[in-house]
């Protein structure tokens, strides 16, 4: 197998190549963030002040204390000094560095989000598969329609309807607030992400909890990315079905699965890797709305109440990691890309 | 008598379109022997691969059998159950296919697909597959086969991946195997290699082998038995001998004088009543060129490097007379569509000088090259009728087209007059000027294309294999048309192809090239009579030639 290890570098050589051309688009949205949040209108100062009352000397106190009477490229350099050493401020609402804030939090945005893809993955190939198997019929239709209902709820909604029956009406669920039950005891905290930890710590009934408290907002998410995911597996599928090499399988009467999925499936599969890609950096940024329906102590949830309350350094160091995650999500597209496709090569 | 394997009975296939209904195959009734090879020919749309598709149950959703039936064995097939009808496929009949690199999984090494084909099949393990495969591989002639079961498609030739396909086909021994034009895309000598590995791997293992194709003569030079389809029915069923001796149907004979031979000449590809439909236009004729005037195009020298280093061509001269045409053939990969480019100035030489009528026009980038004024002189024809016509442009806006751009006429009477000149000229009814590429036929894309090129009168037309995308009937009569046109206006033609036979009819002089440098050129007819290099004659042997293969057949 020295022609699939030869490949595999190739691959990682090119994802290597990938990576060192992304880090000045990092740096760009760096400076484009902390522009963009010296523009919007807002003071921290008089945020942060004691009280609606406290007097100017006391808001230029804090404007001192925070740099902000620095000019504005003064103030870039030293943020980005600061980021080049690790530290990327503290936030003032919640008195932590924002660094700690975004370790703490990151991995249960990171669950929700790989739970909701997962979902959206196993129902979505499947569903795409089968509606591109029989074109214009029933199943067809019915994928059709349900993924357009799927798209046109937004994921707020749906949310809160699936508390509605599943909690509310039903009662299956558990409170929909935050990750555990308040009163649950949490595992020692090794990944992050409670699954796993659970698992780690051999406590079934909390992994049972938590997995419970995660279905629903999974859920409502996976809702959401449902649609692009069949619908580009459906379109991809019809292309491959359709083509040459397929009815040479079909000539040399392999049996009918293995013409489904080894031969269309694995051709098909391309594109939705691409787009699973996409989706999956969307739906980190955007899950905020799930975020806060179910109170998940979640990145989004954190970086939205640091907006509101003109905190820079929590969004700043928000949007960094976004950015961050969409060029590592990237370059693992590219290397599944090289594993998938024999054909790509360095380029 | 010959054990009758495969027999079809009043065959009809139709096939449900936008449109309704169209019967593709009406009424097809045919037999063939155990290890007997026959020849299915006709043009597109005559049925042939429809047929092979019925027998080998490969038809798509759309299409059904109506009526007849297909008697393989003494079992009529058409009434089998699907698991019947799939332990029959690749184990007791297999096909192979046209362009044999799509038809192999891109993403699936090789060795895996053949292994593939045999678990179908048989009860083994895969590593038994495997080994089986690779034996197979060895039967097919492949070079280096343990390098090459790990290797993917795009990693092999357009030969080699037909080989690859023969292998899978004749994995499970099938008693009847149907070749769907095996080697229309290959090269010549590629062909030839291909076709004679199939005719001895068919021989040797007593497959009844159907070979469907579109050209007469590798029909001929292959089968004992050679049936012709038109539009859904077989015209005429002869030894391959009587078929071209003496064809009783008005439609073979049409095929028989339109397939080039070595010794067919442009008059008589067609016959008289058809080429009849072109109107001949008198053009004010040239004032002929003073003496001691330079040669119309005169190349010195050329060279063309990419990126990666390699020379794609290197060391090219050459000249063209006004009203002379030259050939200049080659497999692919030899370098003459890049040449061809390059004399029309659509990309730039490395290196050398290209001149026209004693000016140099080699050193002006390709990108300016259209506003010089020598690019209404030089024009080409390009090989695919279909991608080279804007699809949102009408016939009419093709062709005056060049005309706006080159020619400096205007919108209005004048142009619509020389549009409607141009396409008398090239034999397209005036009335098919106001619809879109897709509304025509692949032969009236072709007349648009040529209009397009000969609208503002240029001196060399450089025609890049015009005639590798057409039927043999089309084809005929768009070489007619051609060589007509230069007759009266005095053009020059560079006329790059990979059939030797029209590049004998149609060119006073020959280039050959290879890994992009000349191997030989001279006369057409004296060259390819008597090659002196030994490419030259293999390619030339390589070409199905109807009249040597009959005697060798006396002798």
């Amino acid at each position: 197998m020295a022609g699939g290890m030869a490949a595999f570098g190739v691959t990682m050589a090119r994802a290597g190549k990938r990576f060192l051309s992304s880090l000045p688009v990092l740096l760009g949205v760096l400076v484009f963030t902390f522009l963009l949040m010296r523009v919007l209108p807002g003071d921290p100062a008089v945020f942060f002040a004691s009280g609606p009352n406290a007097g100017k000397e006391e808001i230029e106190v804090i404007r001192k204390q925070m740099g902000l009477d620095k000019p504005v490229p003064e103030q870039l350099m030293l943020y980005l000094y600061d980021v080049g050493r690790g530290n990327l401020g503290r936030s003032m609402t919640t008195g932590q560095p924002v660094t700690t804030d975004l370790r703490a939090r990151l991995p249960a945005s990171l669950e929700l989000t790989f739970a909701a893809l997962l979902i959206a993955l196993v129902s979505a190939v499947p569903l795409g598969v089968l509606a591109a198997l029989r074109p214009g019929s029933i199943i067809d239709h019915g994928v059709r329609l349900f993924c357009a209902l799927g798209v046109c709820v937004p994921t707020f909604v749906s949310g809160l309807l699936l508390i509605y029956v599943f909690y509310y009406l039903l009662g299956v669920a558990p409170d929909p607030t935050g990750r555990v039950d308040i009163f649950a005891s949490l595992p020692p905290s090794r990944t992050g992400f409670l699954l796993i930890d659970f698992l780690l710590a051999g406590d079934i009934d909390g992994w049972w909890a938590a997995f419970r408290q995660l279905i629903l907002p999974a859920l409502s998410m996976a809702l959401f990315v449902i649609a692009p995911l069949a619908r580009i597996t459906r379109a991809s599928m019809l292309v491959s079905l359709g083509s040459d090499f397929i009815r040479t399988a079909r000539s040399v009467g392999l049996p009918w699965w293995r013409v489904v999925v080894t031969y269309a499936l694995r051709n098909a599969i391309l594109p939705v890797i691409t787009i699973t890609g996409i989706v999956f950096s969307t739906m980190l940024g955007a899950n905020v709305l799930v975020e806060k329906v179910f109170s998940w102590p979640g990145v989004a949830s954190y970086a939205l109440d640091a907006l509101l309350s003109s905190d820079y350094a929590p969004v700043q160091g928000f949007v960094l990691l976004m950015a961050s995650v969409f060029v590592i999500v990237n370059l693992v597209v590219d290397v599944l890309y090289g594993i998938a496709d024999p054909r790509v090569t360095v380029g | 008598m010959i054990h009758s394997l495969l027999t079809l009975n009043d065959l009809h296939v139709t096939f449900s379109t936008r449109r309704g209904l169209v019967e593709a195959v009406r009424g097809v009734s045919l037999s063939l022997g155990e290890g007997e090879m026959l020849g299915l020919v006709g043009e597109s749309g005559s049925g042939k691969s429809v047929t092979g598709f019925a027998i080998t149950g490969l038809l798509d959703a759309a299409g059904r059998i109506t009526a007849g039936s297909i008697q393989f064995r003494g079992r009529d097939i058409t009434k089998m159950s699907g698991s019947d009808a799939r332990n029959l496929h690749g184990a007791a009949m297999a096909m192979i296919f046209q362009n044999p690199r799509a038809a192999l999984n891109p993403i699936r090494a090789v060795g895996e697909q053949i292994a593939d084909a045999i678990l179908a099949h048989k009860r083994m393990s895969r590593d038994e597959a495997r080994a089986e495969a690779l034996k197979l591989l060895r039967a097919v002639q492949i070079r280096e086969p343990e390098k090459r079961m790990a290797a993917y498609p795009h990693e092999l030739s357009g030969g080699m991946c037909q080989r690859v396909m023969i292998a899978m086909a004749i994995s499970c021994n099938p008693a009847l195997l149907i070749a769907d034009e095996p080697t229309t895309g290959l090269d010549v000598t590629t062909q030839k290699v291909v076709m004679d590995l199939l005719a001895g791997i068919s021989a040797e293992r007593g497959m009844a082998t159907i070979l469907i194709t579109h050209d007469l003569g590798l029909a001929a030079r292959y089968c004992r038995r050679v049936v012709v389809m038109e539009q859904g029915r077989l015209v005429e069923e002869a030894e391959p001998r009587t078929l071209f001796h003496a064809p009783q149907h008005a439609y073979t004979k049409r095929l028989v004088a339109a397939s080039p031979t070595a010794s067919s000449r442009i008059a008589d590809l067609v016959t008289d009543e058809e080429s009849g439909r072109s109107v001949a236009i008198k053009v004010a004729p040239r004032p002929p060129p003073a003496p001691g005037t330079p040669p119309l195009l005169e190349v010195h020298k050329l060279a063309k490097r990419f990126d990666l280093g390699a020379a794609a061509v290197a060391d090219f001269s050459m000249m063209i007379r006004a009203g002379e045409s030259v050939g200049l053939v080659g497999e692919s990969g030899s370098g003459k569509t890049t040449t061809s480019r390059m004399i029309c100035r659509l990309i730039d030489p490395s290196e050398g000088e290209i001149s026209f009528e004693g000016q140099a026009i080699g050193h002006i980038p390709a990108r300016d090259f259209h506003r010089s004024p020598f690019r209404k002189d030089i024009q080409i024809v390009f090989q695919d009728p279909n991608d080279s016509l804007n699809p949102r442009f009408t016939a009419f806006d093709c062709i005056a087209h060049p005309l706006l751009r080159l020619g400096g006429m205007r919108a209005g009477t004048a142009l619509r007059q020389r549009v409607e000149q141009c396409a008398d000229r090239v034999g397209l009814a005036v009335e098919l000027l106001t619809r879109f590429p897709h509304q025509l036929s692949g032969g009236q894309k072709a007349r648009v294309g040529i209009a397009r090129a000969i609208a503002c009168r240029p001196r060399l037309l450089v025609l890049d294999e015009p005639t590798a995308a057409l039927d043999v009937s089309v084809q005929a009569v768009v070489l007619q048309l051609l060589d007509r046109l230069r007759r009266e206006d005095d053009l020059a033609f560079l006329f790059v192809s990979h059939d030797l036979n029209v590049v004998r009819m149609m060119c006073d002089r020959t280039i050959v090239l290879r890994n992009g440098r000349i191997v030989e050129q001279g006369a057409s007819r004296a060259m390819f009579d008597n090659p002196q290099t030994d490419y030259t004659r293999e390619l030339v042997e390589a070409v199905p030639h109807i009249e040597t293969i009959f005697a060798a057949a006396v002798n």
